[in-house]
């Protein structure tokens, strides 16, 4: 078949790859083909949800049922289960920190842009590949690397990290502070290190390929808006990565060596410690630089699927598409300007807070441009309820609802009281854990048939999607309630203080939800690979889309298209457009083919397209 | 199902002038330089805290600031000499500046044991560990630009860098004037702080 393709190919050129059987290791191990190391961080990305995941039911048993006896889990976690049948307290943390690190980078950085990143650039921008297809397979074993190290940490005897997900120092820095300070931390370091890199090669590529590699008429204002997202979370990634990477190089050598960046006079028991002159707070300040564009690294693929999906499904022009970009633009900008956010309480000049502060509540504004978009969208729209289109408008849901509490968090005032409460932890699941989530499970509703040719079956969908999306709100909902009152965050116990004993009956409905959605998700892991090997063979273009992914053949081998890129002659949202045969009209479509729906300024461009169509005779005969 | 297309095209329009792969490289320049300014930055707090140690910059420090700028001169040559195919004069001026910047490292150590001299550890008052951290990152990445230089000099004396090869040896240049810029940032940022 590809030698085929080599021969109808028109720009027949002498130093094209000659067809050859790639082996299996070739093909699917240490592949270069970007939407092969796709599916590779989508797979891996599931393996660290699943364990993410099961590590909340498992704490959220503790929280919901103190005195439940939890012997049964002994198999899984040995000596983790006190003598009494309680988690150990030590445990309990671990799980938190290693809940947090998961999600975060692992399943919603790793996995939701590694995933569509990878897969979708090339195929929406009109490439072959990235930019470079060997780093990026290094990105991907650099992240498989990471993975594994923060995998064996979990089975230490002393267990993995257990400071937070956030390693402040001194817990992290000395290692005799708790049991998770040894092995574990070093362990959670070293992986960082390693996802680090990962994190910049992917985005160095993704960046270079979005400029370099988009095809002929593939203009930025004609990209589609799931390639400004996955563009602007690359250019976060890379500004912001490698900050990290300083905050955790001064961490190792206070713990390795003794240097004291982050510690200053210290005692354990009565004996003083030799470190003298350093800041905690510097560590704050560092990671946070890295820590708050991390949630929109988070943030922003999703919200560019849900831009796609909804436009799609509503079969109308995204509402506002200068307005998206102008918003995520201004969204990247401020994510890096509004850090110190997150340390209100920790003895910052109060002047510098109320900036902060300011710069922090006017993020509310793009992403409330963001909101009315999408809701407009919607707004009279043909709209057909796919599973995706359902997780998007569910990301749209739960993106308000998380961002309203944003608003008062931001302040700092308020923050004073509900500063490292359940208030928090309602507040980023709902805006930016359960956002993505479901920007990841819409993304991989809508593109299933386009990565394995095959359709995932909108039945289990639907049950997935009402399960999940009551779920959530059952579960983060009520959280609020708690946060209110004051308790606060990563505590083992709410029975210990009279004040809190009256939400025991709300904190047992959130762990019955959270483990109902838990077990709701392998619905979804049924449905994905079963549907892989069994499920409907996948039409052309299923969701009549009009961006480039779907004029390639069902199952794309490495190269994308077998013939010759395909131009692109319009913007990506011409649905349901007046005078149009179709409601949709694919971007390879030239305006000259289209008289009936045309605007008057685009009848202007035919001539444009003439002069180009030209242009690519000569060069042709010139090629030859 | 799975086979390779055609991988390689010749771009009918090019969108960007410059090559993705030096691109690439000044998207992982950005990276150095964002890792620097956090060190840098986290200095300034640092030191605004007080309770900061104030010690001499090692004399050694001017003299591989005057190395390094000189193996610039030596890269550029080189650089220059490539682009109109002056093929003796690449392998000269590149082995130039691999010496110089074997040397510099060298230097770089030494100013070290100046310090040392001095009394100022890498453990002890962060004054003196930001010290050592800003030179021996640099040096780590300076390490990586020895490395390429090294390849870049196997190539010329395999006759293959010329004017019609100019990729690598543009993406080495860059990458060498940037490692010398960057250290005569912290340098300056060092004289100035200290």
């Amino acid at each position: 078949m590809a030698t085929e393709a080599a021969q109808i190919d028109v720009h027949a050129h002498d130093d094209h790859h000659d067809h050859h059987e790639q082996s299996f290791i070739e093909k699917y191990i240490f592949s270069t083909d970007h939407k092969t190391i796709a599916k590779q961080f989508l797979i891996t990305g599931i393996f660290w949800a699943i364990i993410g995941a099961a590590m909340s039911a498992i704490f959220r048993l503790q929280l919901g049922f103190p005195e439940a006896d939890l012997g049964w889990l002994r198999p899984l976690l040995g000596r983790w289960i006190t003598e009494t049948g309680q988690l150990d307290q030590e445990f309990y943390l671990a799980l938190v920190t290693m809940h947090g690190t998961i999600m975060v980078f692992f399943v919603l950085t790793a996995g939701l842009s590694g995933t569509f990143s990878n897969f979708l650039i090339p195929l929406q921008i009109g490439a072959r590949d990235m930019a470079s297809g060997f780093m990026n397979m290094l990105s991907y074993w650099f992240f498989f690397v990471s993975g594994v190290l923060m995998f064996i940490s979990l089975f230490l005897e002393t267990g993995p990290a257990s400071g937070g997900w956030v390693v402040y120092p001194p817990l992290s820095a000395i290692q005799t502070a708790m049991p998770g300070s040894g092995m574990g931390m070093t362990l959670w370091l070293i992986a960082m290190v390693f996802f680090i890199a990962s994190s910049l090669l992917g985005g160095i590529n993704y960046i270079t390929t979005v400029i370099n590699l988009r095809t002929k008429g593939m203009t930025f204002s004609r990209l589609p808006l799931t390639i400004w997202a996955f563009f602007l979370t690359a250019v976060i990634g890379v500004l912001s990565f490698p900050v990290l990477f300083a905050a955790a190089l001064l961490l190792v050598f206070d713990r390795s060596f003794g240097t004291s960046f982050y510690l200053s006079e210290i005692y354990i028991q009565g004996e003083a410690l030799s470190n003298v002159g350093g800041s905690p707070i510097l560590y704050q300040h560092l990671f946070w630089f890295l820590g708050h564009p991390e949630v929109y690294i988070v943030l922003l693929p999703a919200l560019g699927i849900t831009s796609e999906i909804i436009a799609t499904n509503s079969r109308k022009p995204i509402f506002g598409y200068k307005a998206m970009i102008v918003s995520m633009l201004g969204i990247t900008f401020l994510s890096f300007i509004v850090w110190a956010h997150h340390m209100f309480v920790s003895g910052l000049n109060p002047f510098l807070g109320s900036i902060f502060m300011f710069l922090t509540l006017i993020i509310a504004v793009p992403s409330a441009v963001k909101v009315f978009n999408y809701l407009t969208t919607l707004w009279k729209g043909n709209i057909v309820f796919t599973p995706a289109m359902l997780f998007s408008i569910g990301l749209v849901s739960v993106f308000i609802s998380g961002g309203i509490t944003g608003i008062f968090l931001g302040n700092s005032a308020i923050d004073i009281q509900l500063h490292d409460t359940y208030f928090v932890v309602a507040h980023f699941h709902l805006v930016m854990g359960a956002a993505s989530a479901f920007g990841l499970l819409a993304g991989v509703y809508h593109w299933f048939p386009k990565m394995f040719g095959r359709m995932m079956d909108a039945k289990l969908g639907y049950i997935h999607f009402w399960l999940t999306f009551i779920g959530i709100y059952s579960v983060f909902f009520p959280m609020h309630y708690i946060g209110i009152a004051g308790f606060p965050r990563r505590y083992y116990s709410f029975t210990n203080f009279d004040a809190f004993s009256g939400f025991t009956d709300l904190n047992q409905f959130i762990s019955i939800a959270a483990i109902a959605t838990f077990i709701g998700q392998f619905i979804f892991l049924f449905n994905f690979f079963y549907s892989m090997y069994r499920g409907r063979k996948a039409p052309a273009n299923p969701w009549k889309s009009n961006t480039l992914e779907w004029t390639t053949p069902r199952n794309p081998g490495h190269g994308n298209w077998e013939g010759e890129i395909p131009h692109v002659y319009r913007w990506p949202y011409d649905y349901s457009k007046p005078g149009a045969e179709d409601d949709f009209i694919p971007q390879t479509v030239p305006f000259s083919e289209t008289m009936d729906s045309n605007l008057p300024h685009e009848n202007d461009l035919i001539a444009l397209e003439k002069e180009q169509a030209e242009e690519i005779v000569v060069d042709e005969s010139a090629g030859h | 199902m799975v086979e390779d297309y055609k991988l390689v095209d010749v771009p009918v329009e090019q969108p960007l002038s410059m090559h993705p792969k030096k691109f690439a490289l000044w998207l992982f320049i950005v990276t150095v330089v964002m890792i620097f300014a956090a060190f840098t930055s986290a200095h300034i707090v640092r030191q605004a805290d007080g309770n900061w140690l104030v010690y001499d910059i090692p004399p050694m420090l001017w003299i591989t600031s005057g190395i390094i700028l000189t193996s610039s001169i030596f890269m550029q040559w080189a650089y220059i000499a490539a682009k109109r195919d002056k093929l003796e004069q690449v392998k000269l001026a590149l082995s130039i500046t691999t010496i110089l910047g074997l040397v510099f490292l060298y230097g770089q150590f030494q100013a070290w044991g100046q310090l040392v001299d001095a009394g100022v550890f890498f453990v002890g008052n962060p004054a003196g560990s930001f010290m050592y951290v800003f030179t021996g990152i640099h040096a780590a990445h300076l390490i990586s630009g020895v490395i390429y230089l090294l390849y870049m000099l196997i190539s010329s004396f395999k006759y293959k860098v010329h004017a019609k090869n100019m990729l690598n040896m543009d993406m080495c240049t860059t990458y060498w004037h940037f490692l010398g810029g960057l250290w005569i940032y912290l340098f300056i940022f060092l004289l100035l702080n200290h």
